[in-house]
């Protein structure tokens, strides 16, 4: 499969899907979170430039906590997620799929320093990009995946609604969830791509063609989503 | 059963599940593993008889966020914290002792050394030390120059934070070092150990004797200890890259970023005490070399006794 989602099986037998969250979203949350915190440092400074060079003490002192152990209490304490990663919908979790505690935030924030090597996280990215669950150095010590957090707009995301149609073939879960995905994302088509699509798979719409495949496929979707 | 029946029996269990999910009100907590295990039969049993992908998604949301409240694991933190530094970190430390000689001897090794070298053979420094640096450390460490001991409290403040800053990052460092096979590590022990070695030795050789050793004397224990305990972890996560043993090389990484991670606690805490002599206690000249000398000596004596026996009693209870 070409899906980066992970099962995970749980103590209590059943299997929990993962969605890993690639190198791209995870930089957009790394760049959101390092403007937050150099805002942060530059607030700090703002306030210790009246206090001359002890402040300037306080500044260097706020910086290191800021880098190092900041993002580590986030994900810790916030599950899984700094500000970056809550805006982008990605969280940190455990590779067993149980919450992230300190000393799992620790590593992989500590370890940033060698993934950051030789500049800029390339070592990072070509971990990321070698490993099948986009670990980082500090994610394959930690034990640690960047999952996207099931947000709520997946969840208001419906199928059109139609008379249901049921399937004239056996349709295999893999399958059901296709023709489900496809139908939710017919709105976010072209009319004529959607009907191109929908022409397809021969066993479910035959010979219909354009407007009346698409009528049927959403159908069926309808039907697959307990319309029925 | 179909699908619109079995929704419609377990609607009501799912909703207040999910409202627990979000204020922990709609049913007494102590039900909350057994409402678990109900709700991942039901998801078992969905995924299983082929019900709507949607139905399956939706219980599966539920069934991570259920599993995820129910495994958050909350323990005294505060306890773990003053007993890790009490007994669990020397005894770490002394488990892993192999790592940590390895790492002293990298770092020890070339800072005696050059040490040693530097009153033979003086003009070697200029191998290692620009003459801009060697101009600086002059002017830092001349009797000559009272400069040394006339800091004010706010000087020190701000040395305090650049300690901070730059010498907790230089450990942080060589412990991601680890990371590349062990070399990283090896390179920042080496390279930290020549630099140290060099400025101590030159300027012992060109009679800043007491200058110099009096300022390093008191953070010398903690600061020097901490780079090579943050070596060692770093050589624990670089030997199981190298010697994963049994374990997959994953797991085996896995496994070793523990007890590293867990020196590097140890040894943050090291460098924030060193951070803190050297702001604070190391520019006073009022005490004079032979109580700056004593007391550094002591540092050593009791850091090392610490790493010593610390925790062993209770090792044995």
């Amino acid at each position: 499969m070409l899906d980066t989602t992970r099962r995970v099986a749980t103590p209590e037998g059943i299997e929990l899907t993962l969605r890993l969250a690639g190198p791209v979203p995870r930089a957009l949350a790394w760049s959101v979170d390092f403007l937050l915190r150099a805002a942060l440092v530059l607030l700090v400074m703002l306030f210790a430039s009246r206090f001359g060079r002890a402040g300037a003490g306080v500044v260097l002192i706020a910086a290191f906590f800021v880098e190092w152990l900041l993002p580590a209490a986030f994900e810790a304490r916030w599950g899984g997620q700094t500000p970056g990663k809550r805006l982008f919908g990605i969280a940190v979790l455990n590779d067993d799929g149980t919450p992230l505690r300190w000393p799992g935030a620790l590593t992989r924030n500590l370890l940033r320093a060698a993934d950051f090597l030789p500049f800029f996280y390339g070592v990072g990215l070509i971990a990321m990009l070698a490993s099948r669950d986009f670990k980082r150095l500090g994610d394959l010590a930690a034990g640690t995946v960047v999952v996207y957090q099931s947000s709520s707009s997946e969840l208001t995301r419906k199928v059109p609604e139609a008379a249901p149609v049921a399937p004239p073939v056996d349709l295999d879960p893999e399958e059901q969830r296709a023709v489900l995905e496809l139908a939710e994302r017919s709105a976010t088509l072209t009319r004529e791509r959607f009907e191109e699509l929908a022409e397809l798979p021969k066993p479910l719409v035959g010979q219909l063609e354009g407007e009346r495949a698409a009528a049927r496929l959403v159908g069926i979707a309808n039907y697959l989503s307990g319309r029925q | 059963m179909k699908q619109a029946p079995f929704e419609q029996v377990h609607a009501r269990e799912w909703e207040e599940f999910e409202a627990f999910l979000e204020d922990r009100k709609s049913f007494d907590p102590a039900e909350m593993p057994s409402r678990f295990r109900r709700l991942c039969q039901a998801l078992a049993l969905a995924a299983q008889r082929c019900y709507s992908a949607e139905l399956v998604d939706r219980l599966n949301r539920l069934a991570l966020r259920g599993h995820h409240a129910l495994y958050a694991n909350r323990r005294r933190e505060s306890q773990q914290v003053l007993h890790f530094m009490l007994a669990g970190f020397p005894r770490l430390v002394r488990a892993e002792w192999r790592l940590v000689a390895a790492a002293a001897l990298l770092f020890f090794g070339p800072l005696l050394g050059l040490i040693a070298a530097l009153q033979l053979f003086p003009d070697f420094v200029h191998y290692l030390l620009s003459p801009g640096q060697i101009a600086s450390f002059h002017e830092m460490y001349d009797p000559g120059n009272r400069r040394v001991g006339m800091r004010e409290s706010d000087t020190s403040m701000m040395m305090f934070g650049y300690y901070i800053w730059n010498n907790v990052r230089i450990g942080f460092q060589t412990f991601a070092g680890g990371m590349l096979a062990g070399v990283g590590s090896a390179w920042f022990l080496g390279a930290n150990g020549l630099i140290l070695g060099a400025v101590a030795g030159y300027l012992t050789q060109v009679g800043y004797t007491e200058t110099f050793w009096s300022f390093v004397a008191g953070h010398s224990s903690f600061e020097l200890l901490a780079i090579v305990l943050s070596g060692a972890a770093g050589f624990k996560l670089g030997l199981a890259i190298i010697a994963p043993g049994n374990l997959s090389r994953k797991s085996a990484l896995v496994a070793a970023a523990r007890p590293a991670v867990r020196i590097m606690y140890g040894a943050a805490v090291l460098f924030f005490i060193a951070a803190f002599v050297e702001a604070f206690w190391s520019p006073i000249t009022e005490f004079g070399f032979v109580v700056k000398i004593t007391v550094g000596i002591a540092a050593w004596v009791i850091l090392l006794a610490y790493f010593a026996v610390a925790g062993r009693s209770r090792a044995a209870g």
